[in-house]
């Protein structure tokens, strides 16, 4: 079965930071993700749009072998960091989620406060020092737009922030690994519209420095962040291209129908 | 490097996880190296039914410790398992649970009380209480009944309440509905839907007072003789081997890891039951 | 004739209530009996001598001192392995037929009664290991009798921390061994730990496993591989002897007064945890 997607390439392409090659998820015997092939440019915005259902965070946890954590998933086809197979047997999948960082849908701060919660990652990695924790907390959280807000209380925990804020904590928190590549999964559901705002702010600043890849189900909000969208409709990739094209003249009817409120 | 230290823990930790089922096994294999040999020679059906309890003279028929401890055990569970029983409903179904939270913690905490206290207040109280007023020596089933009774209490009416409080609240409100007093959806549909839940409390009530050994040393009397009335004086399974542990040798010691081993078989065989009935209750939701 | 339902349900209640109500009095004046009783013979003499004439006079040290050592050393045998197992249940496997076996061996484990425990203890670590009696004989034994309530609240306490800590960590490029240490423990221990009180409240009041693997003699435990007497053993001892009912009742009243702090302490470190889940 022939995929049926159109790939309409930008006619000056910035380098791929992820290739991805025919990829299928398995969940037992039932197959979520059909096949996608797509590259992830790098330091650039990807948009990945569709209903639910689409395996849109299927395909996210994919590229960070997040799926693994599932008892029963397997997949097929490839994966390509910089040029590295991440499923390849002897690549250290602890070493690709520090540089393929992951902000969840729900805005989920560790137990612990603020300070804790952003040196979490880097402690782990071996980095010690008062002085340079110190410093990529303040850096992370002003990367993350959130500094102002916290900068007098690091120490008090974070289940005490609100959601927008606890959200932007997450985005420094994975910051402070310091990653090639952010995702993004539909992080500003349930959100006020000035926490997005704030986050789509601090997105668009981001991408001079990382790749980032943002699955929303609001379609609003990659008309306004991403550079090239992709359309997801049931674990297959419909459509992929520039987010003007996509939004203004899509190739694929279903595109067409879903970025016009037909269906969604 | 890391990698090869998650492999090391995970191994570490699959050998500390077998602790328990090797703990199991060594017990069985103890007490089967111990009792097995002696059943060999006795016969089974001897040390079982026989009523000559005399060491020193080669004689072990535990029979008499056998009907002791049913008598113990079925009097035990006639003094708790109704308390128990009653406290379960009375506190789940017809208290706020504000009252419910204080007093069940209360009971549970109040019957932490060791067993050996148990059995003091048992030899300083309950017998002469017997000995006064029913006759006898007072040290006694019927002693230990009630003693043993009261230790069981908490167990029962604990996992009782937890089964009773599992019935969803959408069966009373349908009985109620119904025009149904408090008192009827409570023994016409709750009781009915918690019923394995209860019954496993029971069951489990029963392992604990046929394995309950120090109270009962101290109250039932120890005379190795077969009983004819409650007010009699007896020696149960558990006292037996308790008793004489002390100064056993030889096919003594051997005819004490068998009555271990009769024990051990006849608590698993319950507790089996008592765990079907629990599942059971969580199948049919 | 047909009995008003109004009636019958108000003499239900009348009879539930009375049960309960003569269950807690039972309870509570069992306690208060041996209080009173007790009491009276508790000083810090009492509590700080060493016994005389097997306990007819003096005081209760070496008792004391045995009833803090033994469940100690049980909890530093059956905490390692229970925790360790509960980790290994939920972190490491999902349900295979090992991990059946394993949970069905605990639960045969923590239906044993206490007797056969101690006859266990005594022909395997006292006799064919070679222990004697001795607190190690005794921890051993009472560590096998715990581990099952160990491993049960244990398992529950790390079961109720929520998936998404676990995900965090794991997408922050922790391994699972981090996950478990930095994150799982900490916030399962409140759990845990009400797991090991209630572990050392079993074992203070616990008699017939230790009298047959800890013994009873009455002199200061100086090793783990001297012998020693609890209290809950001394006092079993001062009783069927008939020695010094005084002595008996004083044992008996701080026994029980020990176990009540344990119990009471756990049930509000129990509310502690519940408190803290429900935010």
């Amino acid at each position: 079965m022939t995929s049926s997607f159109t790939l309409v390439p930008e006619t000056v392409g910035p380098p791929t930071k992820i290739a991805v090659r025919d990829l299928k998820v398995f969940f037992g015997k039932q197959m979520a993700l059909r096949g996608v092939t797509l590259d992830v440019p790098a330091c650039r915005i990807l948009g990945i749009i569709g209903p639910a259902g689409s395996a849109k965070t299927t395909f996210l946890r994919a590229l960070n072998r997040m799926n693994e954590l599932s008892p029963d998933s397997h997949m097929e086809g490839q994966v390509v960091l910089d040029g590295q197979d991440v499923y390849h047997p002897e690549f250290d999948p602890v070493l690709l989620r520090k540089r393929v960082g992951m902000v969840f849908a729900l805005p989920m701060p560790l137990p612990m406060s603020i300070h804790d919660n952003i040196v979490y990652g880097p402690r782990l990695c071996g980095i010690r020092g008062r002085s340079t924790l110190d410093e990529l907390v303040e850096s992370s959280l002003k990367a993350a737009f959130l500094w102002d807000e916290v900068k007098d209380r690091l120490k008090t925990s974070a289940l005490r922030l609100s959601g927008g804020q606890q959200q932007r904590l997450c985005l420094a928190r994975t910051l402070a690994m310091q990653p090639e590549v952010i995702m993004l999964d539909e992080p500003c559901s349930g959100l006020d519209p000035i926490s997005t705002a704030r986050i789509e702010e601090a997105l668009t600043t981001l991408k001079a420095r990382y790749s980032i890849v943002l699955v929303t189900n609001n379609t609003k909000q990659a008309a306004r962040v991403a550079d090239t969208t992709a359309f997801f409709l049931m674990g297959e990739l419909i459509e992929l291209g520039p987010t003007s094209q996509i939004f203004t003249a899509p190739h694929d009817k279903r595109t067409n129908e879903y970025v016009t409120g037909r269906f969604g | 490097m890391k990698l090869k230290r998650e492999k090391l823990v995970e191994k570490v930790l699959l050998v500390v996880a077998c602790s328990t089922i090797l703990s199991l096994m060594l017990i069985a294999v103890f007490m089967l190296k111990e009792g097995v040999p002696f059943l060999l020679k006795v016969g089974l059906r001897r040390f079982l039914f026989s009523s000559e309890w005399q060491p020193r003279n080669g004689q072990y028929g535990i029979y008499p410790m056998i009907v002791a401890s049913l008598w113990v055990t079925v009097g035990a569970l006639l003094v708790g398992g109704p308390l128990g029983i009653a406290g379960a409903i009375f506190l789940t179904e017809f208290v706020p649970r504000g009252v419910m939270r204080v007093v069940k913690p209360a009971i549970e905490l109040l019957a932490g009380i060791p067993s050996v206290v148990f059995g003091f207040i048992g030899v300083m109280v309950v017998a002469p209480f017997i000995r006064e007023y029913a006759g006898g020596p007072g040290l006694s089933v019927l002693a230990a009944a009630l003693i043993l009774g009261i230790m069981i209490l908490p167990t029962v009416m604990s996992i009782s309440t937890d089964a009773i409080s599992a019935v969803p609240q959408s069966f009373r409100e349908g009985a109620l509905a119904l025009g149904a007093t408090r008192w009827q959806a409570v023994h016409m549909v709750v009781l009915r839907a918690a019923r394995s839940g209860i019954i496993a409390g029971v069951i489990l009530g029963m392992g604990r007072a046929i394995g309950e050994t120090m109270a009962v040393i101290m109250v039932a009397g120890n005379a190795v003789k077969m009983p004819h009335s409650p007010l009699d004086s007896v020696r149960t399974l558990t006292a037996n081997i308790a008793l004489e542990m002390g100064f056993a040798t030889g096919m003594h010691r051997q005819a004490l890891f068998a009555t271990g081993l009769v024990l051990f078989v006849v608590i698993m065989l319950l507790n089996s039951l008592a765990m079907s009935a629990l599942k059971k209750r969580a199948g049919t939701r | 004739m047909r009995i008003e339902p109004k009636h019958t349900q108000r003499a239900a209640v009348v009879i539930l209530g009375s049960a309960t109500l003569f269950t807690l009095v039972i309870l509570v004046l069992i306690i208060v009996f041996v209080l009173e009783k007790g009491l009276p013979a508790v000083s810090l003499e009492f509590l700080f001598t060493k016994p005389q004439e097997m306990g007819r006079a003096g005081g209760i040290l070496p008792t004391l001192v045995g009833t803090i050592l033994l469940p100690l050393v049980a909890i530093a045998i059956a905490m390692p392995l229970g925790v360790g197992t509960a980790i290994y249940l939920t972190e490491y496997t999902r349900e295979t037929r090992l991990t059946r076996i394993i949970r069905f061996g605990t639960d045969c484990l923590a239906g044993i009664p206490s007797i056969i425990f101690g006859l266990f203890g005594f022909i395997f670590f006292v006799t064919t290991l070679g222990m004697g009696w001795s607190l190690l004989s005794g921890g051993l034994t009472l560590a096998i009798m715990v581990l099952p309530t160990i491993i049960r609240t244990s398992e529950e306490a790390i079961r109720a921390v929520p998936n998404a800590y676990r995900e965090v960590s794991c997408s922050l490029g922790a391994t699972r061994w981090e996950t478990v240490v930095k994150v799982v423990l900490p916030n399962a221990l409140p759990g845990i730990v009400t797991g090991m009180m209630l572990s050392v409240g079993r074992s203070i009041g616990e008699t017939a496993a230790v009298i047959f693997t800890a013994g009873s003699s009455l002199r200061m435990p100086h090793s783990v591989f001297d012998s020693t007497r609890t209290m809950a053993v001394h006092f079993y001892i001062l009783a069927r002897e008939g020695i010094s009912n005084e002595n008996a009742y004083g044992t008996a009243a701080v026994l029980v007064i020990a176990v009540l702090l344990v119990n009471m302490l756990t049930y509000w470190l129990m509310h502690r945890f519940i408190a803290r889940k429900a935010r």
